[in-house]
């Protein structure tokens, strides 16, 4: 028998040891001079198969106050402009200054607004592409090529999906309750870690702020995101300890829990806009990486690194349900409460756990689609693709979340083959409809749970 | 601090477009969930499909103003079709994961890029209103302000009120009858013991697809309502938070009672102006400090009424889930 605890010891060791190995970058410190807005420019020759860089592309950046400043890409395609701090800029690219034969992939794009907070440089994208532009929203560009890029960046999705995904199903199964809180605990996650990145944990405790690093400046993003777990684990404690703990108690029905969650779910999303404003903003690491080409695929470094952990995590989530005594109550409880309750397993501990552990994998896979982008209303955006995942694979079932997050990563990312990226959430509307018409207990759920 | 003011805002909101709109979004959710116990956690997807069927009609097809209001009430009726055939013969959370999903999807789906020209995409739509406006029915002045008392409304609100509190009033007499008459008794049988109604061959599905169809209209009513006062469609306005709020107004006043949407919905947004005013109205020195410690600003004081909304949602489900007047013999919250 394996101890639960050296698994997850096992497992906290190495998300530290896999992100230190990234570790490229320590925080960009807020210079003197004010904060930059930066990018580069370069288009993908398709036959020598190799970026080429833009140069002498006119870039002119505008913000409050009349402010607007120029910039022209070097030699090696890279333009930065200087901004007085923070606040919303736009900037434009002079399409007339590209070079003959590259176009913007998507002229909406451009002016691109967007906003430097916390005195924090900038990066802008304006994806260029040889011919009319135009090409990466519309569906029907088929090649293998773009059918792989589009399997890797589904399957990364799934990953994370699932991550928040197990939770959701797990609590559902050991209390029968359908948490629409969820969702809200990705953000926490990604948010509590955006915080100790930049703050430290001066970001929780005021009067730390004059105190050295960690204390008081932000701290690397692999220290925060263990920070950001933690953080997850104890509010999803917390939720079970104040409020559905004593309302199994009181014998409160699961509709009226539902609308707790609900309310919940509402107090928690607007508490965290309250606090952190509607823009989006990213972290202070591994923001600013390009893309690497393995074959036909493109990924950054740290999305392949987050992929990493995220199936070593899994797989870990796998091996703790298989093996330890906590893992196998965690199961018993999720199939026969009652006949778990009779074999002595202390049910109310089993479902506290649950929470802990459900709400901090959620927050991790928080913070790993906050590499990407950090967002106060992140989490409602996915929780269609949550329940869709957590439906098709089996409400209550663990590997059933995993494997119908997969699904639900892979099909909504191809669809954009046919259809606009735009709507593509719309795909997983459907995998639910269909699923629930077809085998409404789910790809590895049991039928009596429907009824 | 001018009370004057605080206690006219107040007052003005108790009969306004706020609370006409929000009760008639309850009076349906309560013929779902109340009457029927469906959870439908998308009832803004309702109020959605009935605005844009009267906007989108006018606006793109240029046709009359009545034939809009007929489409948005088929689009309501669809929307209850789609989303309830494959979910009412399941156990009720699948309905309530299944209406949430769809209400979102359909705020996507709306303001698609590609949809523009129907739906206008991000930008919405406008000047589809102006027909009911300029009826000859219209007995009041669009751009005069008329005094009653305590209570102040400008004309053209005053005749979208006037419609909308005739058609909330009789929706919820309407709703009443059909409450006591054996169709409605099936359905609150279905709501307490669904086995037992089958049992006595009652045709539970279908008794339930009816009362999610027939609550959707009312939704989709409410929408359109909601459009017309404010003379245009935007898809963004159509978010949870509306849902959210409408199941706090119905929890309220007490789910399954017949006048309980209306009076939630009387409480909940007079304590909204009640308290908004009063915070935006704090003495300087109170402003000053308050806003230090919690940066209260004109604009978080909205966030600050949806934490509200969800701390008072908690409390309700979990003490009073009967609502506020409500006996605990037609308390829909319960298990079933």
């Amino acid at each position: 028998m394996y101890s639960g605890r050296t698994i997850l010891k096992g497992l906290l060791a190495l998300v530290t040891a896999a992100l230190t190995l990234l570790g490229v970058a320590s925080p960009t410190q807020a210079q003197d001079s004010g904060p930059v807005i930066f990018g580069s420019l370069d288009y993908e020759d398709t036959e020598l198969e190799e970026d080429v860089p833009v140069v002498g592309v006119v870039i002119t950046v505008s913000g409050a106050d009349g402010f607007e400043a120029t910039s022209a890409t070097d030699d090696a395609g890279e333009f930065s402009v200087e901004v007085p701090g923070d606040g919303a800029y736009i900037v434009e690219l002079d399409a007339s200054t590209l070079p003959e034969g590259v176009s913007l992939r998507n002229a909406d794009n451009n002016p691109l607004e967007t906003e430097v907070n916390d005195g924090r440089d900038r990066r802008v994208l304006f994806p260029l592409t040889l011919g009319e532009g135009g090409g990466d929203d519309e569906g029907g560009s088929f090649s293998g090529r773009r059918v792989a890029q589009l399997t890797a960046e589904g399957l990364k999705q799934g990953l994370y999906l699932a991550m928040a995904a197990i939770g959701l199903s797990l609590i559902f199964g050991t209390t029968g309750l359908v948490n629409f809180a969820h969702a809200e605990l990705v953000t926490w996650g990604m948010l509590t870690t955006y915080f100790f990145n930049f703050y430290g944990l001066a970001g929780v405790i005021g009067f730390l702020a004059p105190l050295p690093p960690p204390f008081g400046g932000g701290v690397n993003l692999v220290p925060a995101a263990v920070l950001g777990m933690a953080c997850g684990g104890l509010l999803g404690w917390l939720i079970n300890r104040t409020m559905f703990r004593p309302a199994r108690r009181a014998g409160v029905s699961l509709i009226a829990q539902m609308v707790m969650t609900i309310g919940l779910s509402i107090l928690l999303r607007y508490f965290m806009l309250y606090i952190f404003r509607g823009g989006p903003r990213s972290f202070g690491d591994f923001a600013a990486q390009r893309a690497k080409s393995i074959g036909p695929i493109e990924l950054t470094t740290k999305d392949m690194v987050a992929m990493g952990l995220s199936i070593v995590i899994l797989v870990g989530v796998g091996l703790y349900l298989q093996l330890t005594r906590m893992g196998k109550a965690m199961r018993a409880v999720s199939d026969n409460r009652e006949l778990a309750e009779s074999t002595g397993i202390d049910v109310e501990r089993v479902i506290s756990q649950v929470w802990i552990w459900g709400a901090a994998l959620a927050a991790l896979s928080g913070v790993f689609f906050g590499l990407d982008q950090v967002k106060w209303d992140f989490g409602f955006r996915i929780l269609l693709l949550v329940f869709a995942a957590v439906v098709l694979g089996g409400l209550g079932s663990a590997y059933g979340a995993l494997l119908g997050s997969i699904i639900v990563g892979l099909v909504i990312n191809l669809s954009t083959l046919f259809i606009d990226a735009e709507v593509k959430n719309m795909v997983a509307l459907i995998i639910l409809a269909v699923a629930l018409m077809v085998r409404p207990q789910g790809l590895l759920g049991r039928a009596e749970r429907i009824g | 601090m001018d009370w004057g003011f605080i206690l006219e805002r107040t007052f003005s909101t108790l009969f306004g477009v706020e609370v006409m709109v929000f009760a008639l979004a309850a009076v349906g959710l309560n013929v779902h969930f109340g009457y029927t116990g469906l959870l439908n956690f998308g009832q803004v997807g309702f109020m959605a499909a009935g605005a844009y069927g009267l906007g989108v009609t006018i606006h793109y097809f240029e046709w009359n103003f009545m034939i809009g209001v007929v489409f948005g009430v088929v689009y309501s009726l669809i929307l209850a079709a789609i989303l309830g055939l494959p979910t009412l013969r399941l156990r009720g959370d699948y309905l309530a994961i299944v209406t949430i999903a769809a209400s979102e999807s359909i705020r996507l789906f709306v303001r698609w890029r590609k949809m523009k020209e129907f739906t206008g995409a991000s930008e919405g739509l406008g000047e589809f209103a102006d027909p009911f406006y300029e009826t000859a029915l219209n007995p009041f002045d669009v751009g005069v302000r008329y005094d009653f008392g305590p209570f102040s409304y400008l004309g053209r609100d005053l005749w979208v009120l006037t419609v909308g509190w005739i058609i909330l009033i009789l929706t919820v007499l309407f709703v009443k009858r059909l409450m006591s008459s054996p169709w409605g008794r099936a359905l609150k049988a279905i709501r307490e013991d669904e086995d037992a109604a089958r049992a006595l061959g009652k045709n539970a599905y279908w008794f339930k697809l009816q009362s999610l169809m027939l609550g959707g209209v009312i939704g989709g009513m409410a929408g359109m309502l909601q459009v017309i006062q404010k003379g245009s469609i935007q898809a963004d306005t159509f978010n949870p938070v509306i849902t959210f709020t409408i199941w706090a107004i119905l929890i309220l006043g007490g789910p399954g009672r017949t006048w309980s949407p209306v009076i939630g919905s009387m409480i909940y947004w007079t304590l909204i102006a009640f308290l908004e005013t009063t915070l935006r109205q704090l003495p300087e020195g109170t402003s000053n400090t308050l806003e230090d410690t919690i940066k209260l600003s004109d604009f978080n004081i909205s966030q600050v009424r949806f934490i509200m909304v969800g701390v008072g949602l908690i409390l309700l489900a979990r003490y009073r889930p009967q609502g506020i007047f409500g006996s605990r013999e037609e308390m829909a919250l319960d298990d079933r």
